[in-house]
Formats: structure tokens, C-alpha cells, sequence
């Protein structure tokens, strides 16, 4: 395999941040490039610094990386202005371990946790030197893949990607090499394989979708049908699950980066999924059941973590981090572990502990007052929704009172801010709804001010998509004129509120969100214009650009209405029907009539089952360490919280049913 | 009263290859982790955010390289330094080498002080040497060079002149011709860079560019920061194995 670093160096001195082109983290594995190694390439479709730190590469990465048959580089999008050079050069995508163009591997294999990274991943596969369509590569070329949150809705991207993976990648990415192993002779020998018996024998792999094996038809703008054209295609493609997190403790070797990146301190993820069944969040339904790392584990990877890179810091990952059983002494083992024996300073300074999410009870502030003993500068919660209503509508049961307390808790412990995260544009949400938001932010600055005059409440909202494979699935997004009446609403009535700052994310990037979550297939060709005329690192909004997503659109005959704005009937195809996240399509429909009643759903974690589907269908169960529900009750469901230990809960993933 | 001064050491290390593309910041960064890897007793600010109390010389350009960068590490108590050169070379990436480490008596001025002049090997791309020959000749013969300067967002204009202490046009290299400065960091100061941008050629670019010694001045005599002027060693770096 070649290399393009005698021609990227010269260059270096004259772009921005040139310590992302290097590669040389701490971590990373320099595995020679041989070629007769399945080659993997994985990329993430955003700068250096947003992709390094995703989990999910890293721990493929290692994985393969692992195996005697195969080795990984890892690829990142260029900036704009390295990528300028690189044309005019005629330099190709390159992996930064060693610089090999990104048309020699086997697999271009891209992390998708960002609907508006869609451009950027076409940009990097034409920079790469190999065809944008799925349909024009040839047997010399590589296989375009993708797995992560967004492939949930694959169809936008199907005339790009040659497979795509549904959920947990640890035991797939396996079973991949092992196919393109089979293959990988022939392409050593003359420098080629045969792609379609590949495909077809992909294809077989459980939750791998091969999109050019199923053919969507059309009526109107709904979708007719979407069936598979070969035999070797399944009709439905499931998720993989992978049952229990302790057989993976990856990444052993989290990468510690040369530059500053986003969310640069070692990360451990906890747990999995989440079952507190909020119903406009995507990442809690399509990654239940939910599977805890044993605490052991947790504290060896965390201790390891520490002492192997040099960092102080040191983030718990999962959705609800505070749900993790005992996390109390979790936190305090890992506190205690960075100090000596004499309880003085060891000599690594303080380490400090974070959580990404923090449950909106005095609990949660009572765990971050543990962590964050220095530097109490600001807290974040997130109460989604403004009214009783529209919270028991979203399944997010928080109670006001129950808000109030855990920012009084936060003001009290030293605290000065508090960010609140709200959702507009949620279903049947009125403006009384809307204007409950900054009534929450008004009274939490005024509790805030008890305690300190330099209390100040920070609302930021983001306007509501309905992602696939939620209750919500059917709901029809609101305008970006009408989220953004709903902010101007905001503006106004918060500018003369004491204490009180408003932000928002931006409704037409909400809007473009929207087109690439919902889309059908044709799609794709939206995608591919918007790529043409120059929309890369639509994420960025100095970037990001409305028109070229309307009038590609237009050129496609296609609109924002039927994309995104109608409201779906029950018996409507849906685009990713044929796609299963486990969940019972009718226990969502059941769910969706639900929060249109205003009728709450318990976490059912410590009540009994509700058959969604997620735990029966793949023989596993949920997988917690402990029988008892969380300390500090459950946001305010009203929950017999004390009946917890009665529920019958298994404590080890079932097996058996895995095996049959 | 004043609290007792914690120990210091002085450390000496040599940046070169793919890591002369990380900046100086992110350098830092890199030997607060290289510490704490090794577990060193190294003394934290006070207050909300504790610090590490590491204290650098002058910024090297990110894309430059260096044989001699010099840092400072305010310690709890002072380690055995012997092994150290070995132990945290291996804990920093390729590329950034520890060279020497010495125990500072206490007092010693700070690295930001101390300097007052560094050479450079300048590699210039793109003129015969002849011309770059000449070149450097008008400029050693100049008597002042105005230079426009933005400070704190207002232009003025300084004599950059006295900055440049010695010019030498070495050779030819295999791409360009190589050029040994010695620029001035005091008061007056002048950056690999601007230098040659001062040549006043056209389409001259600079190739690769490596700092070799950092120098100052101590009772009239010039040495280097690892070799205090009493000792036997004064010219000399005490270089690990």
C-alpha cells in the first residue's frame, strides 16, 4: 500500500490545525499495511476534532485491529482548506495512521451519528478516488459502508452505501471480515473481487442491509412499497444487540489525541439504551434493552483509562448516566482511586468526574455537587417541555416541583448557572405550551437570585424532528416559519426577564434535519445535488445552507411538505419499514395514541413489560447490577418507587433464547 | 510570610518530524499527561481550576522543528532526575524527545527572562543561492530595516535591524539553500519566519525550518539554559544516555 505523506507535508505549514493530519495519538494502532489484511478504513464525516473522540470507531478500530486477518486506519473530512489543496494536487482521502489513499482499503466505513454530515460523506468518498454511487463501483473498487444512530432511516443514503449495519457493531464488524476474508485471495491475485457474490453473501449477515438488493415504488409522495429484488435478500433486517457489555470492554485503548478535541478527556461507557421511554428520543428507543457494565469494570476501565493516557478528567457515557445502579459508589470509587493512600495529592492533581446528562432531581445535583467539588460554574437540565401537559404528552414526567428542587439543590451548592434544554414544535404543543418555557426559566432565575445576585438561567431551545422508530414517528415536524415564530414568541417574551438568556438552534437546519431523517430514496439524488454544488460540513453554520437543500428539492420534484411536514397514517409505508429497531410497530402506534391521550408510560426497568419488543425478540432482558431503582425516585412519575425490588429483574443477560 | 519555594526542574527537549505540525499550546498539553503518566509530584495552582505549574520558553512556530525547547516544572518535592530524559520520552509521542533534565537552584530567573537570542537553520526555497547569497549581504550591511509591526491593533513601524545578530549562508540542500541565523528575542525581536520575508525575493518560500539553540546571557558570557555558568559544564548539555 502506498502513501501520500511526501506529498500532504509540504502543504501542512499552510492550513489550519495541521496537528489533525498526523495522526500518532496515544493509542493508535500502527499496524504494518499489508495487503493481504482485510483493510478497513473507518471514517468519520466531520473534522478531526468532532470525529475522534466517537466511541463507536474507536472501538471498532480496535476490534479489527485485534484479528490476525484484517488491520484499521482511521480517515476524518479534511477542512476546506486542506481539501482545496488536495484537489489541486490531485491528493486523495488519506487514514492518518499511515497516509494510505483511501481507495486501497477493502472497506470505506463511515460512522453516521449526524444527519447533516450526509454531504460530507460523499465528499469524502469522491476524494478517496472512488465513484459517489453504489452502482458505479467495480470490482477493484472498495465497499462503502455505514453503521450508527442514522442509518435507523438508511434509505437517503442507499444509492451510496454498499452495506449498511444496524445497531451494536462489536460482533458484526466481525463476522463482515470474516466474508471479505473469504474473498480476499482473488483481490491479492489480480487486484480484484467479486462485489455482487459479496453482496449477496453480506446480505445473509443478521442486521446488514444491502440496499441495492430491495427496490423501492412509489405513489405520490408516499412510499408503495419496498421489496427485495434477490434471493438472498431478508425482507426485514433487524438490529444486533449485543447482550452484554462486559465481553466488550472496548476501547481498551481509548485514542488520546496530539490536539485539543471535542470532549478530549477519557470517556467509559456505563451502560446501554435507556427505558425511561421518552417518545421523541430516538437513542432511547432503538438502543434498548438497557445493559450496565459491571461497576468492577467500570472502575478498572476508568483507573486503567487514567493512568495509561495522563488525562484528569474523565466522563461516564450512556443516556441517563445518573440511572446507573449505585452510581454513588461508582463515582466515589473513582474518586478515591486517584488519590495515594495518605489521602493526599498522589502527584496526578485532582480528577475530576463528569456526566453527560443529569436527571432533574436533587439526586442528580447531589452526585454533580460529589463531582464537581472545584469549579462550580454552570449545570445543565433538561425538562424538554414547558407545561405538566406537554411533558406527560413526551413521556418526560418531571414535575415543576421537581425542576425547582434540583435548581434550588444547584443554587444552594454554589451553582450560579443553569442551562435548561427545551424541544418546540412537539406534538399538539400550543402556545401556551411554548410560553411555559420561559415561565420555567423566569421562576428558576428567581430562585437562583435567593442565592446569588449573579444567578442567571440559560433556555435553549431546539425545534422537534420525529425520528424513526419513535411514537412520534407519524407526526408530521413543524414549519421552520412556525418554529421560529415560536422563537421570535420566546425572544420577546424572555428579553425583559431578569436573569434569563434564550438560545435556539437554528429552524432551517432543524428543517434540513427533517429531509434527511424522513426521506425515501429519492433522497439520495438531493443529497448528491446539494454535494455538487458545494454543500460539505452542512453541520457548520458557517457552512450550512438552506437554499441548496430547497432547490435541490425542487430539481428533484420533491418538497418539504411531503418529506417532512405531513402528518403519516397508520397504514402508511413508512420509508424504514423495512428496517426492524426491535420495537413492535404497534406498540409504537399504541404508544403515539398514548401520548396523544396524555397518558404517561412507567420506565420499565422496574415495572412489568410492555412488550415492545426490544428485549423479547432478540432472548435477551435487561441487564442491571442492581434490582433496586435509583435512589431519589424517578423524576416524578409518581412511581410506587418502593415496590422496585418486588419487580422481577434479571440480573445476567438470558443466553439461552441468544443460542436457539 | 512567604511559603516555602517548591523545587524546580528545568527540562530540555527536541520537537522534529510529524509533530512539529502540533502547536505550542497543544505541547502543553502533551507534558501535562506525560507528567501525570509518570506520576510526578508536580505542584497545582490554587483556587477553582488547579493548573499544573508548567512554565515554557518562547513559542515555536507550529510546521518548525527544534533541537532545543526548554520547560519548567514547579515540583512538590524534587524527583530523582537520572531516569527522567528515558521515562518521559517514552511517555510523550514520537517526535517530542527529553534530552536533559537539571534540578534549578532556587531563584533562577524564568526561561521568558533568561533568553535573549536563538539560531535557526532556515532552509529557503525557490532563488539560486547566489541570489539568496546577496541577498543576506544587503541585509548585514543595512544600517536599519523598517518593519511594519501591528501591535495591540495599531501599526507601527520598528528597526528590525539589530535583531538580526548573524546571518550565514551555509550551502545548498537538496531542494533550497540553507541559511544559519542568529535573531535576537529581547526587546527588539525577529521571527524565522519574517526573516525571510525581509530577503525581498520573489517566490521565496520557506522549507524546513529548526531551532538549534536557545541562548542566554549570564555574567557576560553566553550559554545555554541546561548549563549554569558555574559548572564545569558550562558549554556542554548534559545528555541522557
Amino acid at each position: 500500500m502506498s502513501t501520500v505523506w511526501p506529498q500532504l507535508e509540504p502543504l501542512l505549514p499552510r492550513v489550519q490545525k495541521p496537528a489533525r493530519y498526523i495522526g500518532c495519538e496515544d493509542g493508535a494502532r500502527s499496524k504494518t499495511p499489508d495487503p493481504e489484511l482485510v483493510s478497513w478504513c473507518f471514517t468519520y464525516p466531520d473534522t478531526y476534532e468532532v470525529g475522534l473522540p466517537n466511541q463507536g470507531l474507536q472501538i471498532l478500530y480496535e476490534i479489527v485491529n485485534e484479528r490476525l486477518d484484517a488491520r484499521a486506519d482511521r480517515s476524518y473530512a479534511p477542512w476546506v482548506d486542506l481539501e482545496a489543496l488536495m484537489r489541486a494536487e490531485g491528493i486523495p482521502l488519506f487514514s492518518v495512521e499511515h497516509h494510505t489513499p483511501g481507495h486501497e482499503f477493502d472497506v470505506l466505513a463511515f460512522n453516521l451519528s449526524a444527519e447533516l454530515t450526509y454531504t460530507n460523506l460523499l465528499n469524502c468518498v469522491d476524494l478517496a478516488g472512488v465513484p459517489i454511487r453504489a452502482v458505479e463501483r467495480g470490482d477493484h473498487h472498495p465497499l462503502v459502508m455505514a453503521g450508527g444512530h442514522c442509518t435507523y432511516n438508511p434509505e437517503p443514503l442507499a444509492d451510496f452505501l454498499d452495506a449498511v449495519v444496524m445497531g451494536d457493531g462489536e460482533e458484526v464488524v466481525g463476522e463482515i471480515t470474516d466474508v471479505l476474508a473469504r474473498y480476499k485471495g482473488d483481490k491479492v491475485a489480480t487486484g480484484a473481487w467479486d462485489r455482487h457474490a459479496i453482496l449477496a453473501d453480506l446480505a445473509q449477515i443478521d442486521s446488514v442491509y444491502v440496499p441495492s438488493l430491495y427496490e423501492m415504488a412509489y405513489d405520490g409522495p408516499r412510499v408503495a412499497s419496498l421489496h427485495p429484488i434477490a434471493s438472498a435478500a431478508p425482507p426485514e433486517i433487524g438490529k444486533r444487540t449485543v447482550a452484554d457489555l462486559a465481553d466488550w470492554p472496548y476501547p481498551k485503548q481509548q485514542l488520546a489525541p496530539l490536539t485539543e478535541v471535542v470532549h478530549d478527556r477519557l470517556n467509559v461507557e456505563v451502560f446501554r439504551g435507556c427505558t425511561r421511554g421518552c417518545r421523541f428520543c430516538q437513542a432511547g428507543m432503538i438502543t434498548r434493552p438497557v445493559r450496565e457494565r459491571p461497576a468492577e469494570q467500570v472502575r478498572t476501565m476508568v483507573a486503567d483509562g487514567l493512568a495509561r493516557t495522563g488525562y484528569d478528567e474523565v466522563t461516564l457515557t450512556s443516556l441517563s448516566t445518573a440511572d446507573f445502579s449505585d452510581i454513588e459508589s461508582v463515582v466515589t470509587g473513582i474518586m478515591d482511586d486517584g488519590e495515594s493512600t495518605d489521602g493526599e495529592d498522589a502527584g496526578c492533581g485532582p480528577i475530576s468526574v463528569s456526566l453527560p446528562s443529569l436527571r432533574v432531581d436533587a439526586f442528580g445535583v447531589g452526585i454533580a455537587a460529589q463531582l464537581q467539588r472545584a469549579k462550580r460554574s454552570g449545570l445543565t437540565f433538561a425538562p424538554e417541555a414547558g407545561t405538566w401537559r406537554m411533558r406527560q404528552i413526551i413521556n418526560k414526567l418531571i414535575r415543576e416541583e421537581d425542576l425547582y428542587s434540583a435548581v434550588e439543590a444547584a443554587y444552594e451548592q454554589g451553582w450560579s448557572r443553569v442551562k435548561l434544554y427545551f424541544l418546540i414544535g412537539l406534538p399538539s404543543e400550543t402556545d401556551e405550551d411554548t410560553l411555559g418555557i420561559a415561565e420555567l426559566a423566569k421562576n428558576c432565575a428567581e430562585i437562583g437570585r435567593r442565592y446569588t445576585k449573579r444567578a442567571s438561567v440559560t433556555a435553549s431551545v431546539g425545534g422537534f424532528v420525529p425520528k424513526p422508530f419513535t411514537p412520534f414517528q407519524w407526526f408530521g415536524q413543524n414549519t421552520s416559519v412556525e418554529l421560529q415564530r415560536k422563537i421570535n414568541l420566546l425572544r420577546d417574551t424572555t428579553r425583559k426577564m431578569k436573569g434569563v438568556n434564550l438560545k435556539w438552534h437554528d429552524p432551517k437546519a432543524t428543517l434540513v434535519e427533517g429531509v434527511a431523517s424522513r426521506g425515501d430514496r429519492r433522497i439520495g439524488a438531493v443529497i448528491e445535488r446539494v454535494w455538487r454544488n458545494g454543500g460539505t460540513f452542512q453541520e457548520w453554520s458557517e457552512h450550512f445552507d438552506l437554499d441548496l437543500w430547497l432547490d435541490a428539492l425542487s430539481a428533484e420534484g420533491l418538497t418539504v411538505e411531503d418529506t417532512v411536514y405531513r402528518h403519516r397514517a397508520e397504514a402508511e409505508t413508512l420509508p424504514w419499514d423495512h428496517i426492524s429497531a426491535g420495537l413492535h410497530k404497534d406498540f409504537l402506534w399504541q404508544d403515539w395514541q398514548d401520548s396523544l391521550a396524555e397518558v404517561g408510560l412507567e420506565d420499565c426497568r422496574w415495572t412489568p413489560c410492555y412488550d415492545c419488543g426490544a428485549c423479547t425478540g432478540y432472548g435477551i432482558e435487561h441487564v442491571v447490577a442492581s434490582a433496586t431503582p435509583p435512589a431519589g425516585g424517578s423524576q416524578g412519575t409518581g412511581q410506587d418507587l418502593s415496590s422496585g425490588g418486588a419487580v422481577p429483574v434479571t440480573l445476567l443477560p438470558s443466553r439461552k433464547a441468544a443460542e436457539v | 510570610m512567604t511559603p516555602p519555594r517548591k523545587p524546580k526542574i528545568r527540562i530540555k527537549f527536541n520537537k522534529a518530524g510529524k509533530v512539529r505540525f502540533v502547536s505550542h499550546r497543544d505541547v502543553a498539553r502533551l507534558f501535562e499527561r506525560a507528567l501525570r503518566k509518570l506520576r510526578l509530584p508536580v505542584a497545582y495552582s490554587e483556587g477553582f481550576s488547579p493548573r499544573p505549574k508548567l512554565s515554557f520558553g518562547l513559542a515555536l512556530s507550529v510546521a518548525h522543528e527544534s533541537d532545543a525547547e526548554y520547560l519548567d516544572v514547579e515540583l512538590n518535592e524534587l524527583p530523582d532526575v537520572e531516569d527522567l530524559p528515558r521515562l518521559l520520552s517514552e511517555a510523550l509521542p514520537d517526535g517530542l524527545n527529553v534530552v536533559a533534565v537539571l534540578p534549578l537552584e532556587p531563584g533562577t530567573a524564568s526561561l521568558q527572562q533568561a533568553i535573549t537570542s536563538c539560531t535557526w537553520r532556515i532552509e529557503v526555497l525557490g532563488a539560486p543561492q547566489d541570489e539568496v547569497t546577496a541577498a543576506v549581504a544587503e541585509i548585514l550591511s543595512s544600517s536599519e530595516l523598517p518593519q511594519e509591526r501591528v501591535r495591540k491593533g495599531k501599526s507601527t513601524v520598528a528597526d528590525v535591524r539589530p535583531a538580526i545578530l548573524d546571518i550565514e549562508v551555509e550551502g545548498p540542500t537538496d531542494h533550497g539553500v540553507q541559511l544559519v541565523a542568529n535573531l535576537s528575542t529581547e526587546t527588539i525581536s525577529l521571527r524565522p519566519t519574517e526573516l525571510v520575508g525581509l530577503l525581498g525575493i520573489d517566490e521565496l518560500e520557506e522549507g524546513r525550518v529548526r531551532r538549534t539553540h536557545q541562548w542566554m546571557t549570564v555574567d557576560g558570557i553566553r550559554c545555554q539554559p541546561v548549563s549554569p555558568p558555574d559548572s564545569s559544564t558550562r558549554h556542554e548539555l548534559r545528555r541522557a544516555s
